[in-house]
């Protein structure tokens, strides 16, 4: 397996308060790291750092073998590579599904619209929401306004896709068809880091799972290990607290 | 009706005149809302960016145009443009300087409240599917902050068109001066031209800002 992503000693405060302290992790081409911790322990925080959403104070971070060099622009070409989906699906209200998921790949990876278009249908297609290209985002259900998000981050064919939380402001009945999603990516050998509270679906499809507490990395234990012999007392804990 | 003050509108060239001094208050107003409302927005975006120095003086621009009354402006930069800068400009062209500027700044806070007011949650997708800067406020912030900025600036806009009743201090010939020439010129043959003659300046000035103050209504329920 080759090595896709590699943090080294990262940390992150706000003003004084430390959120990250010495993360280390490496994530493997096709390998799917699933991030758990309760709330407040820095999950959300750590994937945002992986693609330049969030400034860190120190560390390195190596993408496909390259050091990575902090700036805006570096930061800004990267993301082409490292797709992101976020909880509150965020589509731009002001333009429409086919636009939504065509304006990276035509104003920033410069593809022709007819191209773009054909594959943001093919990827909408696998996602059951072809025929919802001229529709606006207000008109759609949360459901599928993450299914769609999901699309817009795909479009870019990125090589590496981040997931924060991406079913948790979705109603129940909403989460399965975003979550299936997110399996078939993961079958498809899509490497992905993913943050989450659902703790089927992370044993599902965790190859390795990091549990973070207070800004550490406590245990990074194989996905078929941590849910059955998790290492240490706090993981113990935390998985008994999500009823698990 | 023989001695009607209404009269002294349809006497010889009167309508005709006030019409040419409204469409020099109108030329002055719409140039001024045009490049100082694109200029508003341009500065408005400087002003979301967090370089401290281009705030700073961005800041002061705006304090400047908001806290001077327009009369003085205006006599500012008639008396001393041509004298510390050796600039002469026509009267007509100093009042639309002006009212551009003036426009500029108010512009600038309304655009940049509108663009703050935008979720952060937007600039994050927008980064992150690699927007650069410009992409990002041009495809995504500018277009949802239109409509936030919208009533603001249609109260802005109709402000800019009554303050233009001032221009008559530096002696341009908007509809107001011409309005008064008349009634200066008739007075004796209507003592009662000045009720006609605003009567008619308060129906123009009416029927170019009630639009938009329509408009602003109606922006307002949408």
């Amino acid at each position: 397996m080759t090595e896709l992503l590699r943090v080294e000693h990262l940390n992150k405060a706000y003003g004084e308060v430390p959120v990250l302290q010495d993360i280390s992790f490496t994530v493997n081409t096709g390998e799917v790291q699933v991030v758990l911790g309760p709330s407040g322990s820095g999950k959300s925080t750590l994937i945002r750092c992986l693609n330049g959403l969030e400034p860190y104070q120190s560390g390195t971070i190596y993408f496909q073998g390259q050091k990575v060099d902090p700036t805006p622009k570096n930061w800004q070409l990267l993301r082409q590579k490292i797709g992101m989906v976020f909880q509150s699906y965020d589509l731009f209200p002001n333009l429409n599904i086919m636009d939504n998921i065509t304006l990276g790949p035509i104003k920033v990876q410069k593809q022709s619209k007819a191209t773009a278009q054909k594959e943001a249908l093919r990827l909408l297609d696998t996602v059951g929401l072809a025929d919802y290209t001229a529709k606006f985002p207000r008109e759609l259900s949360g459901g599928q306004k993450q299914r769609i998000a999901i699309v817009r981050a795909l479009a870019l064919h990125p090589d590496f896709m981040l997931f924060d939380e991406v079913t948790a402001s979705l109603d129940p009945e909403m989460v399965r068809g975003v979550l299936e999603i997110m399996a078939n990516l993961a079958k498809q050998k899509m490497t992905m880091i993913v943050v989450t509270h659902e703790m089927n679906f992370a044993q599902q499809i965790a190859d390795n799972v990091l549990f973070l507490d207070d800004g550490h990395i406590l245990e990074s234990t194989p996905g078929k290990d941590f849910f059955t012999n998790p290492q240490t007392d706090r993981a113990k804990e935390f998985l008994q607290s999500m009823d698990f | 009706m023989a001695h009607s003050g209404i009269n002294l509108i349809f006497e010889g060239q009167n309508l005709p005149r006030l019409l040419g001094g409204l469409w020099i208050t109108i030329r002055v107003a719409l140039i001024a809302i045009i490049a100082g409302g694109v200029l508003g927005i341009f500065l408005g975006v400087l002003r979301t960016f967090k370089n401290r120095f281009l705030r700073f003086i961005l800041r002061l621009y705006l304090e400047f145009f908001r806290i001077v009354p327009t009369v003085v402006l205006l006599f500012l930069f008639y008396y001393i443009l041509p004298k510390s800068m050796n600039l002469n400009l026509p009267a007509a062209e100093v009042a639309t300087l002006v009212f551009t500027l003036w426009m500029a700044a108010e512009a600038s806070d309304i655009v940049r409240g509108a663009l703050i007011s935008v979720p952060q949650h937007q600039v994050d997708s927008g980064l992150a599917i690699g927007l650069n800067r410009s992409q990002l406020y041009y495809y995504v912030l500018i277009p949802q902050s239109l409509k936030l900025m919208l009533p603001a600036m249609m109260n802005l806009i109709s402000r800019i068109i009554k303050t233009t009743s001032l221009l008559l201090l530096i002696s341009v010939l908007d509809v107001i001066n011409v309005g008064q020439q008349i009634i200066e010129a008739n007075q004796k043959q209507y003592p009662q031209g000045a009720f006609w003659v605003y009567g008619v300046i308060f129906v123009l000035y009416f029927l170019i800002c009630y639009p938009f103050s329509l408009l602003a209504k109606k922006l307002q329920k949408d």
